[in-house]
C-alpha cells in the first residue's frame, strides 16, 4: 500500500481489523435483537399512545389545529386550583413518608441481614398488595362507622365520629401508606451500602453516636434519600386510585381530572393536554434532579 | 466481621427509634391484614371485632356471575402476563448485563420508561390506541399492557440475580464447545432460576393487582376484578369487596412467601 | 508535633471472645512497653484483627482487662477511648476534603479554628502531604489516602496507635516504602503502636516485637530476630520465613539425623516430645569436594533448579527420601556453577544454624 488517500476512514491498519469489527457488530446485533421484543412492546404500548396524546392535545373538537386546550388550562382558574391541590398533597405525603420512612430504613440497615430480611416483609407485603385493597382497607378503618371511630367512641374519647375518610386526611393517610415502601426500599439499599468503617472511624476519632449520625451517616445517606424523595413526589403527582376513592369529592387531583374529563366529558383534547402537562412536570422534575445530582457527583463517586 | 449492630449503642437510648419503627411497621401491615377477619363479619358495616361471624360476603362473591367472571379474567391475564414478561425481561436483563454494546444505556432507559410515566397516561393512551385497533375490552390488549409494566420489574429482579452470578461459568461452557444460547440455558439459567422465578411472581402479582390501566381498557365481559372493585368502591362501600380483598391479600402473601422461599438474595 | 514522651504502656489480660460456639480468642495476655511497636502477626482467622477491634472498642470481649497506663478501658465506649486508628481501607470520609477529614477529631474536641488549622497543617506536613489540604478524597492515590488516614489518626495526639493492615491495599514497592516511612514516623513520635498484618516480612521489618498468633492464641511473642532464629514451635518456624523440616531422633542429650549425630552449637537442648530440625534454605551451603568436618552434611540429588532473579532455589531429594531446598544468592560465579537436575549434591549446615522445634508448642 503506497499512497493512502486523505479521506480514508480512521480505521487503523492492522491484522484482521475487518473480521474483528464484523464480529463485534454481530454480537451487538444479537444483543439488541433479544431486547427488541421488549423494546417494540414498550414502543407500542407507551411511546405511540403518549405521542398520540400529545398530538391529540393540539386539536380541538372539530379537528382544527389549536392551542385552545392548553390555553384553557391557563385561563380557567379551576385548573390552577387542581394543580395546587395536587402539589400540596404530593408535598405533604412526601414529608410524611420522609418522617416515617427514614428512621425505619435506618433501623433496618443497622440490623443483621437475617433480622432485617424478616422485618422487611412489613415493607414488602404492602408493596405486593393491590392499591385497591389497601385503599379499601383504610376506608373501612377510617370511615364514620369504621374501626377507629368505633374504638374511640367506645373508649369515650370522642362523642361524634371523626371525619377521617373521604377527605384530605384520608387521602394523605392512604397515599402515605402506598408510597412509604417506594421511599424505604431504595433508601435502605443506599444506607446498606454505607461502609460501616466510616462510622467506626468517626466514633474512634471522638464523635459520640449522635454526632456520628449527623456528621457522617446522614450526609452519606443524602444521595439515596433525595432519589427516594424525588421518586415518591413524582409518583404522587400522577397518582389516581387512592385520591379518587378517598377524596370524597373534596380532594381533586390532576389525575382524577384527567380521568373525569375523558370519561364524563369525552373531551379528549382537554384530557390529553392535561396529560401532557403531567408528563412534562414529571419528566421536568426528574431531569432537574438528575442534573443536580450530576453536580454532586464527586460525592456519589466517593462512596466506595 | 458480623454486619450487625456491632457499633455499641445501648438499646436504652434508642428506645424511641424502636417504638417509632415498630409503630410504622404495624401501620404498614395492619390494614391489609385486618381486612381478613373483618370479611367474616356478619354486619353490613364490617365491624371489628365482628358481632357475628358469617360467610355471607364470600357467598355473595361466589354466587355472583360478574365477580366470578372478573376473577377469571384477572387470573388469565396475570398468567399470560407472567408467561410473556418473564422471558422478555430475562432476555433484556441478560443482554444488558453480558453484552457489551454502546446502546446499552439507551436500552436501559427505554425499559425503565414504564415505571416513570404516570400510569394514568398509559391508561388513556392505550384506550385510544386500542379503540383504533379494536382491542379494547380484550384480554389480549390487557396482557400486552400489563406485560409492558412487568418487563422492567422482571428485568431488575433478574439483573440483581445476574450480578451475584459468576459469568465466567458461561464463558467456560462456551470454551468447551457450547453455543452461547446453549450455555445460557444449560449453565446460567439453572443458577439464576431463583431470580427468574421471583421475577415471574412479581409479574403475576403486578398484573393481577393492576387497577388503573384495567379501568380504561378492560370492560364489559372482560372486566378485571380490580376494575369491578374500583367501580363498586366509587359508588358505595360494598362489603363483598372485603371478601375479594381478603382473597387478594392472601394471594399477595402467598406470592411473597414463594418469592422469599426462592430467595433472590439468599444466594442459594 | 513533639515526641509523645508520655506514651503509656498497654496491659492486656485474659481477653476472651466467643461467637456462639466458636472461640475466637482464648484469654490473651500481652504487655506492650511504653513507646514500643508491637505487631500482631498471623493467618486470617487467627484473631489478630479481633484483638485490635476490642482495643478500639468496636467489639466487646466476653472477659478480660485492657489498661492503657493505669486506666482500664475495656468497658469504655469507642468515642471516649482516645486511641488513634488506621483502618484497612482508610475509611476517609468521602463527603469531606482532606483538611476536614484531618480536622474532624479536633473539631470533636472543641478546639478553636486557628489551632485546628495549625495542627492539621503540622500533621499533613509530617506525612508529606502539606499541599493537599484542599483535595477531595477521590482525587488521591492509594498511597496518599493511606497517609491522610495516618495524619488523621495522630493529629489529636492519641495515647496509643492502632493499625489494621493499613498497607495491604498497596502494591509491593509502595508498600515497602511505606513500611519504612511508618517506622520513621514511629521513631519520631514515640507512640505505643499495635500493628496487625498477615505479612511476616512486614512484621519483621517494622516491629520491635512480634506476637505470632494462631487460632486465637499467641504462639510466640519475641523480637524479629528471636522469632526467626529461635522459633519455639513448628507453626512459628513455618510461618516466619521459608523452611523445610527434617525429623530427628534423640539419643540421650544428643540428637541424630539419619543415624548420624548433629553438630549443634553449645546450649541447644532438645525439648521433650517429637523434634524437628528447621532447615532454612538460605542457611544451607552447597559443598564441593572440600568438606569441613565441623559442618553437618546432607547428601542428595538435585530435583529441580528455579532461577528467581536475585537468588536461585535448588530442590533436593535427600538419600532417605526427604525433600529440602537450598537458596543461594546470585553472587560472583554462582550462576555459572548452577547445579543440574539429576546431579548428586552435598549440602552443609553450620552448627550455629541448627534449630530444633517441637511438633506442638509447649502448653
Amino acid at each position: 500500500m503506497t499512497a493512502v488517500p486523505l479521506q480514508s476512514s480512521a480505521a487503523p491498519a492492522g491484522l484482521n481489523v475487518e473480521a474483528l469489527e464484523t464480529a463485534r457488530r454481530v454480537e451487538r446485533n444479537w444483543m439488541i435483537a433479544i431486547c427488541s421484543p421488549s423494546l417494540i412492546l414498550v414502543g407500542i404500548i407507551i411511546f405511540v399512545p403518549v405521542g398520540w396524546l400529545f398530538w391529540l392535545s393540539l386539536f380541538d373538537a372539530e379537528g382544527a389545529l389549536t392551542t385552545a386546550n392548553y390555553m384553557r388550562l391557563l385561563q380557567q382558574p379551576s385548573y390552577l386550583k387542581t394543580l395546587i391541590m395536587t402539589f400540596k398533597v404530593s408535598f405533604i405525603v412526601t414529608i410524611v413518608c420522609l418522617l416515617l420512612g427514614y428512621p425505619l430504613a435506618y433501623l433496618l440497615s443497622q440490623l443483621p441481614r437475617r433480622a432485617a430480611g424478616i422485618l422487611m416483609i412489613s415493607v414488602i407485603l404492602p408493596f405486593w398488595t393491590s392499591v385497591l385493597v389497601r385503599t379499601y382497607a383504610w376506608l373501612v378503618i377510617l370511615q364514620r362507622r369504621g374501626l377507629v371511630n368505633d374504638w374511640f367512641m367506645s373508649l369515650g374519647i370522642i362523642d361524634e365520629p371523626l371525619q377521617l375518610a373521604h377527605n384530605f386526611t384520608g387521602v394523605i393517610v392512604g397515599m402515605s401508606h402506598v408510597m412509604l415502601p417506594f421511599l424505604v426500599l431504595p433508601l435502605y439499599a443506599s444506607m446498606k451500602a454505607i461502609d460501616r468503617d466510616y462510622l467506626r472511624a468517626s466514633l474512634n476519632l471522638g464523635a459520640n453516636p449522635v454526632r456520628t449520625f449527623w456528621q457522617v451517616f446522614f450526609p452519606l445517606s443524602l444521595p439515596g434519600l433525595s432519589a427516594g424523595l424525588v421518586l415518591t413526589f413524582v409518583l404522587c403527582l400522577g397518582f389516581f386510585v387512592t385520591p379518587a376513592l378517598m377524596g370524597g369529592g373534596n380532594v381533586f387531583m390532576w389525575s382524577m381530572r384527567i380521568e373525569q374529563t375523558s370519561r364524563l366529558y369525552s373531551n379528549w383534547g382537554a384530557a390529553s393536554a392535561m396529560g401532557v402537562v403531567l408528563l412534562a412536570l414529571t419528566l421536568g422534575i426528574l431531569w432537574a434532579f438528575y442534573k443536580l445530582l450530576g453536580a454532586r457527583n464527586p460525592l456519589a463517586k466517593g462512596l466506595r | 466481621m458480623s454486619d450487625g449492630l456491632e457499633i455499641p449503642i445501648p438499646h436504652r437510648s434508642r428506645l424511641w427509634l424502636y417504638l417509632l419503627c415498630g409503630t410504622v411497621m404495624v401501620l404498614l401491615v395492619a390494614p391489609s391484614l385486618i381486612i381478613i377477619p373483618m370479611s367474616f363479619s356478619d354486619s353490613e358495616f364490617l365491624e371489628f371485632p365482628p358481632p357475628a361471624w358469617s360467610l355471607r360476603w364470600y357467598q355473595r362473591f361466589l354466587e355472583s356471575v360478574e365477580w366470578r367472571d372478573a376473577a377469571v379474567v384477572s387470573l388469565k391475564a396475570a398468567i399470560a402476563t407472567m408467561c410473556l414478561a418473564t422471558p422478555l425481561g430475562t432476555a433484556a436483563a441478560y443482554a444488558l448485563h453480558a453484552g457489551q454494546f454502546r446502546a446499552a444505556n439507551l436500552v436501559q432507559t427505554i425499559l425503565a420508561v414504564p415505571l416513570i410515566i404516570p400510569v394514568i397516561l398509559i391508561g388513556i393512551g392505550d384506550f385510544f390506541l386500542y379503540a383504533w385497533l379494536g382491542m379494547n375490552n380484550t384480554i389480549f390488549g390487557l396482557v400486552l399492557a400489563h406485560t409492558v409494566l412487568a418487563i422492567p420489574l422482571v428485568s431488575l429482579t433478574v439483573a440483581s440475580g445476574l450480578k451475584s452470578y459468576d459469568m465466567n461459568q458461561e464463558m467456560v461452557a462456551r470454551s468447551l464447545g457450547a453455543s452461547r444460547l446453549k450455555a445460557f440455558l444449560v449453565i446460567t439459567v439453572p443458577q439464576i432460576r431463583f431470580s427468574i422465578v421471583s421475577g415471574a411472581l412479581f409479574a403475576f402479582i403486578t398484573s393481577f393487582d393492576e387497577a388503573v390501566i384495567a379501568l380504561f381498557i378492560s370492560g364489559g365481559e372482560n372486566s378485571t376484578l380490580t376494575r369491578r372493585m374500583f367501580n363498586a368502591l366509587r359508588d358505595q362501600v360494598d362489603p363483598t369487596i372485603a371478601a375479594i380483598s381478603t382473597f387478594l391479600v392472601c394471594l399477595s402473601i402467598l406470592m411473597l412467601l414463594m418469592a422469599q422461599l426462592f430467595g433472590s438474595r439468599r444466594g442459594r | 508535633m513533639t515526641a509523645v514522651d508520655r506514651s503509656p504502656p498497654v496491659t492486656i489480660r485474659g481477653i476472651a471472645k466467643r461467637y456462639g460456639n466458636t472461640t475466637v480468642l482464648h484469654g490473651i495476655d500481652l504487655d506492650v512497653k511504653p513507646g514500643e511497636f508491637v505487631t500482631l502477626l498471623g493467618p486470617s482467622g487467627s484473631g489478630k484483627t479481633t484483638i485490635l477491634m476490642i482495643l478500639a472498642g468496636f467489639v466487646r470481649p466476653n472477659a478480660g482487662s485492657i489498661k492503657v497506663g493505669e486506666e482500664e478501658i475495656v468497658a469504655m465506649p469507642p468515642h471516649k477511648r482516645n486511641v488513634g486508628m488506621v483502618f484497612q481501607n482508610y475509611a476517609l470520609f468521602p463527603h469531606m476534603d482532606v483538611f476536614q477529614n484531618v480536622a474532624f477529631p479536633l473539631r470533636q474536641r472543641g478546639l478553636g479554628t486557628a489551632e485546628i488549622a495549625s495542627r492539621v497543617r503540622e500533621a499533613l506536613d509530617l506525612v508529606q502531604l502539606g499541599e493537599y489540604a484542599e483535595r477531595r478524597v477521590d482525587q488521591l492515590s492509594g498511597g496518599q489516602r493511606q497517609r491522610v488516614a495516618l495524619a488523621r489518626a495522630i493529629v489529636f495526639e492519641p495515647r496509643i496507635l492502632l493499625m489494621d493492615e493499613p498497607l495491604s491495599a498497596l502494591d509491593k514497592k509502595l508498600r515497602e516504602r511505606m513500611q519504612i516511612e511508618i517506622r520513621h514516623l514511629h521513631e519520631r513520635l514515640g507512640m505505643t503502636t499495635i500493628y496487625v498484618t498477615h505479612d511476616q516480612r512486614e512484621a519483621i521489618t517494622m516491629s520491635d516485637r512480634v506476637a505470632v498468633m494462631n487460632e486465637g492464641r499467641i504462639a510466640q511473642l519475641d523480637t524479629p530476630k528471636g522469632l526467626y532464629g529461635r522459633p519455639k514451635s513448628r507453626f512459628v518456624a513455618e510461618f516466619i520465613g521459608e523452611s523445610s523440616f527434617l525429623p530427628v531422633e534423640r539419643d540421650g542429650t544428643a540428637v541424630k539425623f539419619g543415624g548420624r549425630p548433629l553438630h549443634m552449637a553449645g546450649g541447644v537442648v532438645p525439648g521433650a516430645g517429637k523434634q524437628w530440625l528447621v532447615l532454612r534454605p538460605e542457611k544451607l551451603s552447597i559443598l564441593n569436594s572440600q568438606t569441613d568436618a565441623a559442618l553437618n552434611q546432607f547428601q542428595g540429588q538435585v530435583k529441580e533448579v528455579v532461577y528467581q532473579g536475585e537468588s536461585f532455589v535448588c530442590y533436593v531429594t535427600l538419600l532417605d527420601g526427604n525433600e529440602i531446598s537450598v537458596r543461594n544468592y546470585s553472587r560472583g560465579d554462582a550462576l555459572a556453577r548452577l547445579p543440574e537436575p539429576g546431579q548428586p549434591i552435598r549440602l552443609g549446615l553450620s552448627p550455629e544454624d541448627v534449630v530444633l522445634v517441637p511438633e506442638e508448642e509447649a502448653a
